[in-house]
């Protein structure tokens, strides 16, 4: 197998591989390669830096120390950096959450005209849970209402995040006791860096327990305020048509890559594309047309709302930039390696940053305004246009790999699609699942990570489970991993279903595997769950339903804050390579075994995704079994 | 096939202490070559190469494989000999009876004694792998791999 091969099982991005070695240019496989071999106190997280009479490592071949100098062992040193972990990725989901109620606010307030409610349901619906009389009010009056709510969640101190409330009440209840419902958002992760300074928490039970409460408040909290706000503003997604990988940068046109999270600008960069006077000028400098084309989770925002092609996923970013064929790649937040300002340089391409939290030295910043969203927008499109003569001809490589989805499914529209307009309900999924012909639900999720084949993790174990009749959903950098494989497609189905999935996917028309968004999106899966636990018949709360995640190839502090929303939910879940906890045994347990009978959901690591798979299955067939339903109705396989 | 010629070097002022190649050597002796693993096992894999920091400067040490080795000279099993054809000193556990002669009479202080196995550690120089972990570990190139001609002062 060649080399490209090895690092990834997409087409377009061996294509891209074998054509930066070529051109001795290195990317992020050549970066991990000569990291090698990497740090074993830091895989083992037992190396701390949090105070100055460290740094601090303990042996884990047990002859060298065993405590940091303060006295702190292996097991409290990885309780705390892990703690440390769930903050961050809780913080970058939540501080997204916070920009988007902010934009929300501003165009309530008529600041920002380039917004306005595109969700007139969504909103009453969010308005009502956050106990807003909607009796004669206007949509913007509303909408400034439900943001100045959502806003005050974030620096909230005590009671309980209202979102909280759409959990079965039996997980609520638990959540109670144990003490893990976060009280506020921002309060929630500024403890977890009280907890882990020198000489405070020291019991790692403890201290993971706060992560359970810290993460909670990322999907139960920030995560899913930027969902639902993001649905109020730009609309709710619908399922919708596109295309995917490489092959969607076109060559005759002003190819703009929109990279990174959030959708307030990357919603009106889709509009000002379409200015005529833009198009116009496009035209004027040679080319057919301007062709806005997402990467990353900015990717699925615009996939899911409009349609727009998605260039691909994480390790793709480095490749889109190597076809020659960008002439702008514009970035705000998150998951953007800071190797993209020098590798633009040896390209025509123009790297553009537009978030005040996220600047790269030497790189054009033009600052993202909410007020003036529009008026940016063109600006940045109007530098990639006159960027477009620049274009070397020669240097021009576009895979040719292109493939269909279908994506833009949400917990809200789920019900719609399977169950029609007048009986929308999430019963079919109910029975489908309690007469035998779907095995569960499965969330596949996360980034990509050169420890791991690139697209191999997401792809095998989606298509393990559903040969095996499990339903799958997924998000990120899994989903466009997915789509690339062509198991977004309706007919994925036919190929790669068990009969059991294959006739409900058949019977309504959708793929078995569903495109539900960005990973903010997850918060999808957690009212989704919800749902399907009130329509009745699979249990109480969420740790009695057959489903499982998995975070195949994660790499982010969010993966980890992620898995950890959905372990304290009650979700059995499977991350890839280890959490930098092995280096305690006791903190490794904690997470991988007792959290079970304390919230109902563990951890599992496991890097092969058909073992890992099976480890989903059984843990599915096991609540299965809890709740005495009949066996499956195909033995697949 | 691996030069025999090639010793370990250090350049002290690029040594940050950092103890990777420490970890480096353990994972390199280990049963399973897992770190994951490796932490696990009953006899755990202790590292042939320690550090250690004096006025300011730090010192991997392991074994130099000495031309007149004292060690080989207090060895009164005659665990440890001189292999000159490989140009290292070479150290049979079968025979070893756990005396600690060799960690004594080592004027590094290379030789570590292993109260569980009752055998001693020193380096191998990686025999079975095309250079030592260490050299591959270290990340600031404080290890040098390379024949004696071949150093630069």
């Amino acid at each position: 197998m060649s080399d490209a091969k090895q690092k990834s099982v997409d087409v377009a991005s061996q294509q891209m591989i074998e054509q930066a070695e070529a051109q001795n240019i290195k990317i992020v496989w050549d970066r991990y390669d000569t990291m090698q071999p990497q740090c074993g106190f830091g895989q083992l997280g037992i190396c701390c830096r949090i105070c100055n009479m460290g740094p601090c490592r303990i042996d884990p071949f047990g002859e060298g120390p065993q405590k940091g100098v303060c006295g702190a062992s292996a097991d409290t040193i990885v309780a705390r950096n892990l703690l440390r972990m769930i903050a961050t990725g809780a913080a970058a989901h939540s501080d997204h959450g916070r920009d988007i109620a902010e934009a929300l606010l501003l165009a309530a307030e008529g600041k920002a005209h380039d917004y306005g409610v595109n969700n007139p349901v969504r909103l009453r619906e969010i308005a009502t849970l956050y106990g807003i009389k909607l009796d004669g009010k206007k949509d913007l009056e509303i909408a400034g209402e439900v943001a100045l709510k959502a806003l005050s969640e974030f620096g909230q101190q005590e009671g309980e995040l209202r979102f909280i409330s759409r959990a079965p009440k039996k997980t609520q209840d638990l959540w109670r006791k144990l003490g893990v419902t976060p009280r506020g958002i921002d309060r929630e992760i500024v403890e977890c860096m009280h907890r882990t300074h020198m000489g405070v928490d020291n019991d790692y039970k403890n201290i993971i327990m706060h992560g359970l409460r810290t993460a909670l408040s990322d999907g139960w909290g920030g995560s899913m305020i930027a969902t639902e706000l993001s649905d109020i503003l730009f609309g709710a997604p619908n399922p919708i048509k596109s295309k995917v990988n490489l092959g969607v940068l076109k060559e005759n046109y002003v190819n703009v890559v929109v990279h990174g999270h959030e959708p307030t600008l990357s919603d009106v960069v889709v509009q000002a594309a379409e200015d005529a006077e833009l198009i116009k000028l496009a035209k004027k400098n040679g080319a057919e047309g301007i062709n806005i084309v997402g990467m990353c989770c900015t990717a699925n925002e615009m996939l899911m709302r409009h349609g727009i092609h998605s260039a691909g996923n994480f390790l793709q970013q480095e490749l889109a930039i190597l076809t020659g064929s960008v002439e702008l790649m514009m970035v705000d937040v998150q998951c953007i390696m800071p190797a993209l300002a020098e590798l633009a340089n040896c390209f025509h391409t123009e790297l553009i940053t537009t978030s005040p939290k996220a600047k790269f030295p030497g790189v054009t910043h033009i600052g993202f305004d909410e007020k003036r969203a529009m008026e940016i927008s063109k600006t940045i499109i109007k530098r990639a246009v006159e960027n477009f003569k620049n274009r070397r001809k020669e240097r021009v490589v576009i895979p040719q790999e292109t493939m269909d989805l279908v994506a833009g499914f949400t917990a809200e529209d789920i019900p719609y699609i399977i169950g029609g307009k007048y009986r929308s309900t999430w019963k079919p999924v109910n029975e489908g699942i309690i007469s035998g012909r779907l095995r569960g639900v499965a969330g596949v999720v996360g980034c990509n990570n050169p420890n791991v084949r690139h697209d191999f993790g997401h792809t095998e174990m989606v298509k393990e489970l559903i040969k095996n009749d499990v339903l799958v959903v997924v998000t990120g950098c899994s989903a466009i991993a997915n789509a690339k494989m062509g198991l977004l497609k309706p007919e994925a189905a036919l190929k790669f279903a068990g009969n059991g999935l294959r006739e409900i996917c058949e019977a309504v028309g959708i793929p078995p595997v569903l495109h539900v968004g960005s990973c903010v999106d997850n918060s999808r899966i957690l009212i989704a769950c919800s749902k399907i636990v009130e329509e009745g018949g699979l249990g109480e709360s969420l740790s009695d339903l057959p489903v499982a995640g998995a975070a195949p190839e994660w790499m982010s502090e969010k993966a980890i804050s992620i898995g950890f929303y959905f372990v304290a939910s009650g979700v059995f879940t499977v991350f890839g390579t280890p959490q930098p906890v092995l280096g305690s045994q006791k903190v490794t347990d904690f997470i991988t075994k007792d959290l079970e009978n304390i919230v109902g959901g563990k951890f599992a690591f496991e890097v092969d995704p058909i073992k890992a798979a099976h480890l989903m299955i059984a843990h599915i067939d096991k609540k299965r079994q809890g709740l005495k339903l009949k066996p499956m109705m195909y033995q697949n396989g | 096939m691996r030069s025999f010629m090639k010793k370990l070097y250090y350049d002290v002022k690029k040594c940050l202490g950092c103890k990777s190649c420490e970890l480096a050597c353990s994972l390199a002796h280990s049963l399973t070559q897992d770190i994951f693993k490796a932490i696990k096992e009953e006899k755990k894999s202790l590292p042939r190469k320690k550090v250690h920091s004096s006025k300011g400067n730090n010192y991997p040490v392991s074994c130099r494989h000495c031309k007149e080795p004292k060690c080989v000279d207090a060895c009164m099993a005659a665990a440890l000999y001189r292999d000159d054809q490989k140009d290292m000193v070479v150290y049979d556990q079968e025979r070893c009876v756990g005396c600690w002669m060799c960690v004594m009479s080592c004027p590094y202080g290379a030789i570590r004694p292993n109260i569980l196995t009752k055998l001693a550690i020193r380096c191998d120089k990686c025999q079975d792998k095309d250079e030592p972990a260490c050299v591959k570990a270290c990340p600031t190139g404080a290890i040098i791999w390379c024949e004696e001609a071949e150093v630069k002062v």
